[in-house]
């Protein structure tokens, strides 16, 4: 199953629904993409969900290292919601754990951006 | 008396299947099925063209080889992605995507243990080369993670340098990683 984004906006912060699988290929690109034309948009708090997201390799981890890294550098935020236990302790074994800001509850990731 | 036209015309006709037969084989997925003698085990082998659609297809293949051995559905979900990368390895930065380039990879359950061979055409690879993922400088990079991975799910992993190209061999002992056990 290949990755879908749904993009929707929440007091200021745009938050991406993802689903499917983050992996080499289709799924990093569309990522990159997304957040780059958020970005580019003007949009820089992004809350990136992946409640749906069932699988993720290495570039796909990747791909969001640099999502977190372009939004930084471009004065952004992009921050982590709902992780599955998959990810969780992929994220946890490649000591990224704690590089991002990961949140479980929606509503406090949002009222965490800095205003 | 022998028909000249059509000896000919049948000439022409099993060159072209020669042809199309050589041009299939170049191209199309291979797949060897060994028994090996004196043991239960057999082993499976593809040559595969080096694109994403093989990775997947070594995805799967490992899955199923795990789930056929009893394995339980964390160890699967190791198994099937060390196997990924090391795939994607191949493919990616062992052959570059390249059309004449070919990978194989071989799938055994010797009773014991899954053992996974994976190899490339590529400029070959050295592990030890490889900058650690985990060092403070290179938690932000982008890449460089698919080794440690496979490293960290799998029980052993052993280079080997083919001039040209790299194998892996991916093993995971059975027993604990099988359900129930």
């Amino acid at each position: 199953m290949s990755m879908k984004i749904t993009t929707r906006q929440v007091d200021g912060v745009t938050i991406l629904d993802l689903s499917g699988r983050i992996t080499l290929g289709e799924g990093s690109v569309l990522l990159r993409d997304a957040v780059r034309d958020l970005l580019a948009k003007g949009s820089k708090q992004i809350l990136l969900n992946l409640a749906d997201v069932n699988y993720i390799d290495s570039s796909g981890i990747g791909e969001l290292v640099s999502a977190y890294t372009t939004a930084r550098n471009q004065g952004g935020e992009l921050k982590l919601l709902n992780l599955t236990k998959k990810v969780h302790d992929l994220l946890q074994i490649t000591k990224l754990y704690t590089v991002f800001d990961v949140k479980d509850d929606e509503a406090s990731a949002i009222a965490s951006y800095t205003r | 008396m022998l028909d000249i036209a059509s000896s000919s015309k049948q000439t022409a006709s099993y060159r072209l299947k020669r042809f199309v037969t050589h041009r299939i084989k170049d191209v199309m997925p291979k797949r060897e099925e060994e028994h090996l003698a004196g043991q239960q085990a057999s082993r499976v082998t593809y040559t595969l063209e080096s694109s994403l659609d093989s990775v997947n297809k070594v995805e799967q293949t490992a899955e199923q080889m795990a789930k056929k051995a009893g394995v339980d559905e964390d160890e699967i979900f190791k198994i099937t992605m060390a196997v990924r990368e090391a795939a994607v390895n191949a493919v990616l930065h062992g052959n570059s995507y390249d059309p004449d380039k070919r990978i194989t990879a071989s799938f055994e359950n010797t009773g014991d243990s899954l053992v996974i061979r994976i190899a490339d055409q590529g400029k070959g690879l050295d592990p030890d080369t490889l900058p650690d993922p985990l060092a403070p400088e290179n938690l932000l990079r982008g890449s460089g993670r698919g080794i440690f991975l496979i490293r960290s799910f799998m029980d052993e992993v052993h280079f080997k340098q083919l001039h040209p190209g790299t194998e892996l061999t991916l093993i995971k002992h059975l027993g604990t990683a099988q359900s129930g056990s």
